[in-house]
């Protein structure tokens, strides 16, 4: 049994500022994210990788951060809901996008990502993309049509 | 309008329960029954944990009953002597880092006597497993309207039928939570949740406090769907005995393991049909039996239990008719509220029956439900006469038109023909969905809710009506709004705090938008009575008003309230002890088509296209009433095709995100919603309740289309690959 206190730090980038964090060597970067730093928008859902709800962008590639050791992110850019600008979402915001609101931080990132790589919508449809971001109250319409009207420009942007 | 705390949900900003830092506070966690039944002997505590460390709480620690207060008081808080199932929380304990909390939560052994377990709801206990009354029902209803005997006996045809549904998982996305501590001697407690004043009606009763010694304060909800109308009054208990214990705050937070593991589920049913049909295809006689699973204690099931058979009979007019509902105690974590309430077993067997009738009769589905759907004029199983102006046939119509019914089976049945391994079906249900409490439940909850005008000018609603992603926060805003000729800005809409907040009512029953709506306008317009103005009043007069009024009435801060209370509306009346009479205000009428695909390698089915017509009063809200619509809807594609509860001693197996499947959005396609409207005299704007009316239709009208795609005649839910793959087996498709 590993000794509680036997803490490590580690260094990497978030969302755009160089930080270092002391954690402990098991440590999920969404623990680390949530308790040690404060950023408490990314949320867990199952903490298993299955509902998507606390999606980061390890390297610009969205992750689920509960399946993520934080020693893995030394020396990475890691980004967050918090570095999504709100004037970003007016689409997804009309459209119905949130309800609950807990899994949204989730399917905010992986929305985001679909639109800096639009060039991904030649080869999957967007539901497929979005298929790892659960949703139990929406039943995907209002978050699909906002994606949607977001990158078509749609919406009070 | 757009929902008001959207932008503070879609960038994260939104705090949730787990999202908030308390300063000294305490990790919470339950030590729980191994066994589904039997006499707990010993709580054994490893001593590989030094337990001087952690706070510790078990029954004896309880101030008042060891009860959680509800329906019934018979369920434990922690559990004393005895357990009833798997999971029932025995020992809570407390501990600054919660991977200690997890450490100490292994090194605890419940030692149980085991006893005979009930665990098929469905067979009747042995004299072992008899553990309430003779056989385990708790609860038996009957709805009898006419002479079904008599009818039966003469009709042309008689249909019967079995249908089953199981167990379903909220999967809310936030997990419950809740954060309790001790301030100036009141315990209060904060958290995930839907009826703060149920929460708070069970810290007083086993904390043995009266309202002045505690206090609930609802967070930001991540979703509740049923799952968090009566178990949180369980974890609040369980969060404010630590804290009080510990003299510190403490915070409970489930993962999602253990929320599936140890929380509620919808009721598994069993619903068998008898219908007798004259020559034309009229429904002469329905003859009904609704079986339904409790679990371990009663919660919330005879109202369940209630709603299901009230909804039995479906949207037709019958003029016999019995229905007797049965719900059974068995040793399975205790089933509780899951949107609709028990409607969608029943409807399930109705809806899907219906088809099973129309193919015995030889005629065409849609054709029969028409035939039988209500009039106005007509009376439902409890004798209520339907009397709204609603062209319900009209609304079947219009279904059939926008899935193109005609033009899909024509299809179908060619490509159906030639396609080696798909097959095409489409499916079609007519649904009903009654808002608010069941018969006097209204009258009996006295719902009250107060508008404060407030010394700037602006106003605050304030009600027990929670906000959980529903869409509560924005709809009272525009309902004040509207009512004051006000800017939505001038509104605020608290989360509820039992402090200020008066007792509006459970947020449950699709009853917000309709029921605590209407008190939002009374009340509305009760303030604007109360600093002297007139019915027109509108905007600026009202502001100036209530400036005024602050002026008039220093000292700075008294508090100015326009106030109302639930009035029945009038004509209605229910007989309780014979279950006849007015079951609700009003119904919301609906039609739901399903298209799918099955495809025969892999026995999957996919639904292709889903329409939905409803008639639902009045629209509020455009896109968040096209959101319920959208998301119930796909809810109920998960239980139709995908969620599927594997059980081991009465307690949930896959109980993991991983093995339990609920719909991802490459699952469904997209959901067409259609409203008719119809305002109701008696509901805000003239809106009906919709939350849970989308729960109703999917599983019959999918289920439907898949005995339409293949020719077998599945009579269960859900229909996974496997189950459908043994049906297809036996009858020989593919």
């Amino acid at each position: 049994m590993s000794d509680e206190n036997e803490k490590m730090r580690v260094g990497f980038t978030l969302n755009g500022e160089a930080i270092e964090a002391e954690i402990v060597p098991s440590e999920r970067l969404l623990d680390t994210l949530r308790y040690t730093l404060g950023l408490t928008g990314s949320k867990e859902g199952c903490g298993e990788g299955e509902c998507g709800a606390c999606t980061v962008y390890l390297d610009g590639l969205p992750v689920n951060s509960c399946l993520v050791p934080t020693f893995q992110a030394r020396g990475r850019r890691v980004e967050t809901i918090e570095s999504i600008p709100p004037e970003s979402l007016g689409a997804m915001l009309a459209s119905g996008a949130t309800q609950c609101g807990a899994c949204t931080p989730g399917v905010v990132m992986t929305a985001c990502w679909l639109r800096r790589h639009p060039e991904l919508l030649k080869s999957h449809t967007a539901r497929e993309i979005m298929a790892g971001n659960l949703c139990r109250c929406t039943g995907y319409d209002g978050i699909i049509d906002g994606l949607r009207d977001a990158m078509s420009g749609k919406g009070a942007e | 309008m757009n929902r008001l705390e959207g932008l503070s949900k879609l960038t994260g900003r939104e705090r949730y329960i787990d999202d908030l830092r308390v300063d000294g506070c305490l990790w919470g966690m339950t030590v729980r029954s191994p066994s589904p039944r039997g006499r707990l002997r010993e709580v054994r505590f490893g001593k590989s944990i030094d337990w001087s460390k952690f706070v510790v709480v078990d029954h004896r620690d309880i101030p008042g009953p060891n009860e959680v207060y509800l329906i019934e008081r018979d369920q434990p808080v922690l559990a004393a002597e005895y357990v009833r199932h798997v999971h029932e929380p025995v020992v809570l304990v407390a501990h600054e880092s919660r991977e200690m909390c997890r450490r100490a939560v292994a090194a605890v052994e419940v030692i149980v006597d085991d006893e005979p377990a009930a665990l098929d709801f469905r067979l009747p206990p042995t004299p072992e497993q008899v553990q309430y009354g003779a056989d385990n029902v708790m609860k038996r209803l009957k709805i009898e309207k006419g002479d079904v005997e008599r009818s039966l006996a003469s009709a042309a045809h008689v249909v019967e039928g079995v249908y089953e549904t199981g167990a379903q998982e909220h999967v809310y996305i936030e997990n419950q939570g809740m954060l309790a501590w001790v301030e100036d001697g009141v315990v209060i407690v904060k958290g995930s949740m839907q009826c703060p004043y149920y929460v708070l009606n069970a810290l007083k009763h086993a904390l043995g406090r009266d309202e002045r010694g505690v206090r609930v304060i609802q967070s930001p909800t991540g979703g509740g769907f049923g799952g968090k109308e009566d178990y949180p009054s369980n974890l609040a208990l369980h969060a404010a005995l630590l804290a009080m214990k510990a003299r510190r705050p403490v915070k409970i937070i489930y993962d999602r393991s253990e929320d599936m593991a140890s929380t509620t589920k919808r009721h598994p049913s069993r619903v068998r049909h008898r219908t007798g049909f004259d020559r034309s295809g009229r429904m002469i006689a329905q003859d009904i039996d609704v079986l339904m699973d409790a679990g371990a204690y009663v919660t919330l099931s005879p109202v369940v239990l209630s709603r299901g058979i009230i909804h039995g009979a479906g949207p037709y007019s019958c003029e016999n008719v019995r229905i007797v509902g049965r719900a059974v105690l068995t040793n399975a974590v205790p089933f509780g509220a899951f949107r609709g309430f028990g409607a969608p077993q029943t409807q399930f067997a109705v809806e899907r029956h219906m088809d099973v009738c129309a193919k015995a009769l030889g005629m065409d589905p849609i054709e029969l439900r028409r035939i039988n759907l209500i009039r106005d004029g007509q009376t439902t199983a409890t004798g209520q006469v339907i009397n709204d102006g609603t062209d319900r046939v009209a609304i079947l119509d219009r279904a059939a038109e926008m899935i193109d019914l005609r033009g899909k089976r024509a299809e179908h049945e060619s490509f159906n023909a030639t396609h080696p391994h798909l097959r095409r079906g489409v499916g079609i249900v007519c649904i009903y969905h009654g808002a608010g409490f069941t018969g006097s439940g209204e009258v009996m909850l006295k719902s009250r809710l107060k508008v404060a005008g407030l010394a700037d000018g602006r106003v605050e609603v304030l009600s027990s009506s929670t906000e959980m992603g529903q869409g509560t926060t924005t709809l009272f805003t525009k309902l004040a709004a509207d009512r004051l000729g006000l800017e939505h800005a001038d509104v605020l809409v608290p989360e509820p705090d039992t402090l200020r907040a008066p007792n509006s009512g459970p947020t449950v029953a699709s009853r917000t938008a309709m029921v605590v709506g209407l008190l939002v306008e009374r009340a509305c317009d009760d303030l604007r009575a109360k600093v002297g103005l007139a019915e027109s009043a509108r905007g600026a007069a009202v502001k100036t008003a209530l400036v005024a009024w602050h002026h008039a009435h220093p000292p700075v801060g008294a508090e100015l309230f326009g106030e109302a209370e639930y009035v029945k509306p009038p004509g209605i009346s229910w007989d309780q002890d014979n279950y006849k009479g007015d079951a609700y205000g009003t119904f919301a009428w609906a039609a739901y088509a399903a298209e799918v695909e099955i495809d025969l390698r892999t026995y999957a089915t996919r639904v292709t296209d889903f329409v939905a017509v409803q008639e639902i009063g009045r629209v509020l809200h455009e896109t968040m009433a096209r959101g319920q619509i959208q998301g119930g809807v796909v809810q109920a594609i998960g239980w139709a095709l995908m969620e599927e509860c594997k059980w081991e001693k009465g307690a949930m197996k896959n109980c993991q995100l991983t093995n339990y499947i609920i719909p991802t959005s490459d699952d469904v396609p997209p959901i067409r919603v259609e409203f008719l409207e119809n305002p109701y005299a008696h509901g805000a704007q003239g809106a009906k309740g919709i939350g849970e009316l989308p729960m109703d239709g999917p599983g019959p009208a999918i289920v439907n289309a898949v005995a339409a795609a293949l020719g077998v005649a599945p009579c269960e839910i859900p229909i996974t690959p496997e189950r459908l793959m043994e049906m297809c087996e036996v009858a020989h498709v593919g």
